[in-house]
Formats: C-alpha cells, structure tokens, sequence
C-alpha cells in the first residue's frame, strides 16, 4: 500500500503514466503536450519518458486530433486526446459525433474505438471567452459516447486508467478550477467502478446531486445546513452517461426532494434528464419537484461576472430551502 | 457609429467568376489515349502481361454491370438509393489494383469498383443502400474501411491508420479516397497538414468528377486540385482518370513511396461522373449534355476494348465469356437483394456501445417487450 498526497492535477498525470507503462498501445495526442506537458502540465514529463511517438505535440488542429484517433483505433492503439480547452472541442464535434461515436455501431461491432477525450471543463478560473465551458450535455445526448466527469484526485488517478482501459470511447471531464484540489490517493487500494454514482455525505432532508466541481460545492452546501440542523445527501454522479441513479431513486425515496447541481446551463440540461427520470421513478416518494441549480441561458459570461453566472452555496441552499418549503 | 449605405442591387461578390478558369487539363500523365493507343510516359512505365491488362478489363466491365444494375434496383424501388460510379471505372479499379493485400483503403461512398477489387461482395454494400445496414464487410478482413458518408471525413482516418503503421514499423499504406467538393472540407486540408508533418504513409486519392452534386470545380478551387499538394509539402500528380493503366502505374508508385517511408502523394485522378450524384439527383439542371456527350468519347472501357482489340490481346470469345460473367453477376446481384431479409429490430441496440450500459440494455428490453405485446395481441 503506498499513500500519497496529490492533487488532481497530480494525480491525473500519474494515472496516465500508469496507463502507459501498462499498455504500450496507449498514444496520448495533443496541443502542447510534450515538452511543455500541456497548458495545465497534466501530461508533464511524459514524453521525455516515454518518447515522441507515445507523446504526440500535435498539429494544431482539434478535428485532425480526433480525427487521426479514429484511424490509430482502427490500427489497435489507445489514443488519449487532450483538448486543451472546452471551448475547443468544437473543432472535433463532428468527427467524435459522426465517427467516434459511431464507427462500432456502424461496423457492427468490428470496429472498437477505445479513445479516452481529455477536456478541463467548467469556469472559475477567470479567463477569457472559450475557456470556462460545460458541454456535457452534447456528448450524453450522443449515442455511442460514454461520459465521465471527475471531481476529486482519488477518482481522477483511477477514472484515467480505467477510462483508457475501456472498450468504448469515453469524454473525460477534468473540473479545471480543482486541478490544485488535494487529498490522500492510496495507488494501492482496488478502485470503485468507472460508471458508478457514489453517496458522499449521509443527509435525509434533500438529495443533492453534482459532479465535477460542483461536487465540492455541494458539500459546501451540505456542511452550512448542517449547522441549521438539516442534513443534505450528497450524490457525485462521477458518470455523466451512463447515468447511474440506482443510488440516486434509493436516497430520493428517503428524502422526499432532490436538487440537482451543474455549471452547464439548465435548459436540457443533464439536470433536465436527471429530473425527469426521478420523476418517472420516484414519483410517489417526492414532496417536491426536482428542482436544478445551474448556469443560465447565456453565453459564458465575462470573467467579472463569472461568480454571478456560476451556482455558489448560496444558490444550491437557495434550491434547497425552495425544495424543503414546497 | 456609420450607416452602412443603402443597396438596391446585390453585387456579385466573386468579381471575375463568370470569366474561364485557369487550363484544367496540363500535366496529365496518361498510357492510353481515349482511342485506345498505347503511350509512355516518362516516369510512369508500367510492365503489365497480357493476362493482367484482360483481367483489369473484366473487372471495368463487372463494375459497370453491378452499377447499372443496382441502379435499376432503386428506380425499381429495390434500394433507397444508389450512388452510381459511372464513367469513375478506370480510376477505382487502377487505384484498387495498385495496392497490396495489406494495404488499407478509405472509401467515400461511392467506391464500389474499389470494393470490388478488395474482394467485398457486392451485395455487402447492396445492402448498405437498401437500408439492411451501414456495410456489411469486415473492414480490417478486406483492407477497405466502411464507407463513409461525412464528405472527407475518411482522410483523417487513413492518416491515423498510417501513423499506427509508422509505429508498428508496418511497410503497409493507406489510401484516401476523396472527390473534388471534399477538397474545400477543412478535415481534408487537415488531414494533409498531418500527413505531411509526419510523413505517414498515406495516399490521397481524389477523384475529380468534375461536381460536387451540382457545383462546378471552380467554385471549390482556383487552381488545379493537384497543386494543392505543393503548399502542403508533398507531390501532386494528375492522372488521366479515365485510363486504368495511368492510375495503376501513378498510384503504384505512390504507394510504393510512401510504404518506403517518402511520406504522402496526392492524386488527382481526373474523371467525369457520367451518371447523376445519386437516383435523387438531376444533372440535366446544372450541366450541358454536349458535355456528357464529349466525355463519352474518352470513355474508360471502350478505350481498354479497343486497345485489346487492335493489338490482339484478347479476342471475341475472351469479350463474350466477360459479358456472359457480367450477365451472372447482374442476376447473382438482383436476387440476393430482393431475398435480402430485414434486419432484427432489437439488433440496433446491440453494437452501440462495445460494453453495453445498464440504461441502453433496459431500452433494448422494453422495446422487444412492447414488440411482443403486439404479437400476443395477434395483431
């Protein structure tokens, strides 16, 4: 057993080192990720270790990164794909939507496409138009994609490997504002499944559920009512899609109310879906609707307003006291 | 803040569009003229045995048959729709022949010939364009990737597939198919900024039919197609399209060169897509028949015919016992489409994903539940 102390950031780059000293199939991709290690140093000192051809400075074209991906797959690589950017992926959109998430369908099966693509998502970090966004919702709404959105450094150093591990092609979200986020990683422990939700904090008055950063934020929430005398579940989802909220109806159907958090705007959102097969489930169990606690129907606001646009404690307690008086 | 100033009349914002675009036939390497007479050319000899130039024939002729024949198919209402390959014989098949088993094709969705030439059968696209599936072929079995439909997407593709050689130390290439509307796609261009950075083993492959559905070369490109590899760093070759003997020897040798590590070449293989687009398209719209009649003239087969002929290559039994195969082939590919059964309704669930998700499999059971329903209710 070795324990150590990482950050996400950390621990992120340990995984994919992992990931590479056990599988030499596994190429990472991407804009600046060799010698300068990425724009966040998430791939730091990997290509000088691992070489040049397993350690790709990219062209600086997102579709091209994808696009090339899908090719490497075919020839029996792993390719992991750093977008630096959220705001970035866009490029890529039509070759993960139309090819990667397609081709094994599309093949019936012969054609596995086992691409892990590496976005820092979410805002919080003061910067300018493109950097600060959540497009979640885009890639579960696609068929073929699987979604997983990490939100501490035990999940990120194991949810890296066992993302590159997988069969299928998977959009791994880094919530970039806690990339300095730390705590205790035991690289020895046997980790949780990849798609599975997880109850982070007992509460039976609302079920509160995020992932990503606003895991955090949500225990936040959960540790300011605690001194009101209320106790909030918080849920990390971890995967996007497949949703896993087996453990989500069973806290519900005690707590009567559910909030769901997410930076991404509300409107279809995953809380949009999260609410709606809630409902369809627990629907005799709820003493209120499923309320959600998201980003507002705008472009990503300039940085000075960030803080307004981006839900805080305040708005998820907010939620909670609208969920509790129904 | 200035008032942008009132307009009446649109202005034609491409000053010099109508006037006649730059000569788009120089540098064309070419074996065989459009009579049929055999020429050299500098740097593309090409050795070929009688045997070979009468099996490069019979596979121009099988194509064209299978072509004509699944066009009948959808104007019978047989298949959705048909991409027809008409008048692109020469070029598909020269290309096809010029790789080795081990190399790896990118097919848009109108490489039928190449298919052929990779040994998929053809009811296995048939299929693809009856609505059955999305191509039935093994991709990595046969060396030909699925078709696919995103114009240009498939170049990326073959050149992450050649980066995977390159680092597999494979001496194996792949070829990119493409037409002239994909050059305009920014994958494409993409694609070939890889290629080149790397120097992968790829071969891109346009075909020049001269439209893009409807719009004409010039609006994709103000320069012939084939420079366009200049600015990328690699060499740029014009083939006469509709002469198999110039695209064999062209992409023989490009795939040669980049299977020895020379990096990517591309071909533009300039041809006319002699039928429409596709059975929902109309040509007669946006193109002069005089034009049609002009490429008759340098039709890919005739030209083969004739030379075979005339030099005695082969004779009337060889022509009789081609057209007599392409007969069985025509009635091998109208039968097993009609007898093609459906697909299994739940089966759409199956391949989604390589490991199924619990919320995919619950949909795939309710809705076979639901079917069920159906059928116990006798209806």
């Amino acid at each position: 057993m070795s324990t150590e102390t990482l950050t996400i950031g950390k621990a992120l780059n340990l995984g994919l080192r992992k990931a590479m000293e056990d599988d030499a199939k596994v190429v990472l991709m991407g804009e600046d990720i060799g010698k300068l290690g990425g724009v966040f140093r998430i791939t730091d000192g990997l290509q000088k270790d691992f070489g040049e051809a397993r350690v790709v400075d990219t062209p600086l074209a997102e579709a091209g990164i994808l696009g090339t991906a899908v090719g490497l797959a075919m020839r029996g690589y792993r390719p992991v794909c750093e977008i630096q950017f959220d705001g970035f992926v866009f490029p890529a959109y039509n070759q993960i939507v139309t090819q990667v998430a397609k081709m094994h369908a599309r093949s019936q099966g012969r054609l596995p496409m086992p691409i892990v693509i590496r976005i820092p998502f979410g805002g919080g970090i003061g910067a300018v138009e493109h950097h600060s966004e959540s497009p979640e919702a885009y890639f579960a709404h696609t068929a073929g994609l699987k979604v997983v959105a990490v939100s501490n450094p035990v999940d990120a150093y194991w949810g890296i490997q066992q993302a590159i591990a997988h069969p299928d092609p998977i959009v791994f979200l880094e919530p970039k504002r806690r990339y300095w986020e730390k705590a205790e990683v035991d690289t020895g422990a046997t980790p949780d499944p990849l798609f599975a939700s997880r109850v982070v904090r007992g509460g039976d008055d609302v079920t509160v559920l995020a992932y990503g950063p606003m895991v955090k934020t949500a225990l936040q929430a959960a540790e300011a009512v605690a001194e009101e005398g209320r106790s909030l579940e918080v849920v990390d989802l971890r995967t996007v899609s497949p949703l896993d909220l087996e453990p989500v109806f069973e806290s519900v159907r005690r707590t009567g109310r559910c909030v769901v958090v997410h930076e991404a705007p509300v409107t279809l959102g995953l809380g949009a879906e999260i609410a709606a097969r809630v409902t369809e489930t627990c629907f005799h169990s709820l003493e209120a609707p499923v309320l959600r606690v998201g980003g507002f129907d705008t472009p990503y606001p300039p940085s000075k307003l960030e803080e307004e646009y981006l839900p805080d404690l305040d708005r998820v307690l907010d939620a909670v006291d609208r969920a509790m008086e129904f | 803040m200035t008032a942008l100033p009132e307009t009446t009349e649109m202005v034609d914002p491409v000053p010099g569009a109508a006037a006649p675009h730059l000569p788009q036939r120089s540098q064309l390497v070419q074996l065989l003229t459009p009579e049929g007479e055999r020429v050299e050319h500098p740097d593309y000899a090409l050795e070929i045995s009688d045997e070979e130039l009468r099996d490069l024939y019979r596979d121009l002729v099988l194509v064209r048959r299978w072509d004509v024949e699944a066009t009948a198919l959808q104007r019978q209402g047989e298949l959705g729709i048909w991409a027809s390959l008409l008048g692109q014989e020469a070029a598909q098949i020269g290309a096809g022949r010029a790789m080795a088993p081990s190399d790896m094709a990118f097919p848009t969705y109108r490489e039928h010939g190449v298919a052929w030439t990779r040994g998929v059968d053809p009811l296995h696209v048939i299929s693809l364009f009856r609505g059955v599936d999305n191509g039935g072929w093994d991709p990595v079995a046969t060396g030909f990737n699925l078709y696919t439909v995103v114009i240009g997407a498939q170049c990326l593709h073959a050149t992450g597939y050649a980066m995977g050689l390159q680092r597999d130390g494979a001496e194996t290439a792949t070829l990119a198919f493409l037409g002239d509307g994909a050059t305009s796609q920014g994958e494409v261009n993409e694609a070939m900024i890889w290629a080149a950075s790397f120097s992968a083993p790829v071969v891109f492959f346009c075909q020049n039919n001269q439209y893009a559905i409807s719009v004409p070369l010039e609006r994709q490109s103000r320069v012939p197609l084939y420079q366009r590899a200049a600015g990328f760093g690699f060499p740029g070759v014009r083939v006469d399209g509709n002469d198999v003997l110039a695209v064999l020897a062209v992409t023989r040798q490009a795939l040669q060169a980049a299977r020895e590590g020379q990096g990517p070449t591309f071909i533009e293989a300039f041809t006319y897509r002699m039928g429409a687009h596709t059975t929902s398209d109309d040509p007669t719209r946006y193109r002069l028949a005089s034009e049609l009649e002009e490429w008759k003239l340098r039709d890919p087969i005739a030209r083969l015919k004739a030379y075979l002929s005339r030099q005695e290559k082969a004779d009337s039994a060889f022509f009789d016992s081609v057209e007599r195969e392409a007969d069985e082939l025509a009635e091998r590919i109208r039968s097993g489409t009609v007898e093609m059964p459906d697909p299994d309704p739940a089966a759409m669930f199956d391949t989604v994903y390589a490991e199924q998700t619990p919320w995919l499999a619950a949909q795939r059971d309710e809705f076979v539940a639901y079917r069920a329903s159906f059928e116990e209710a006798g209806e």
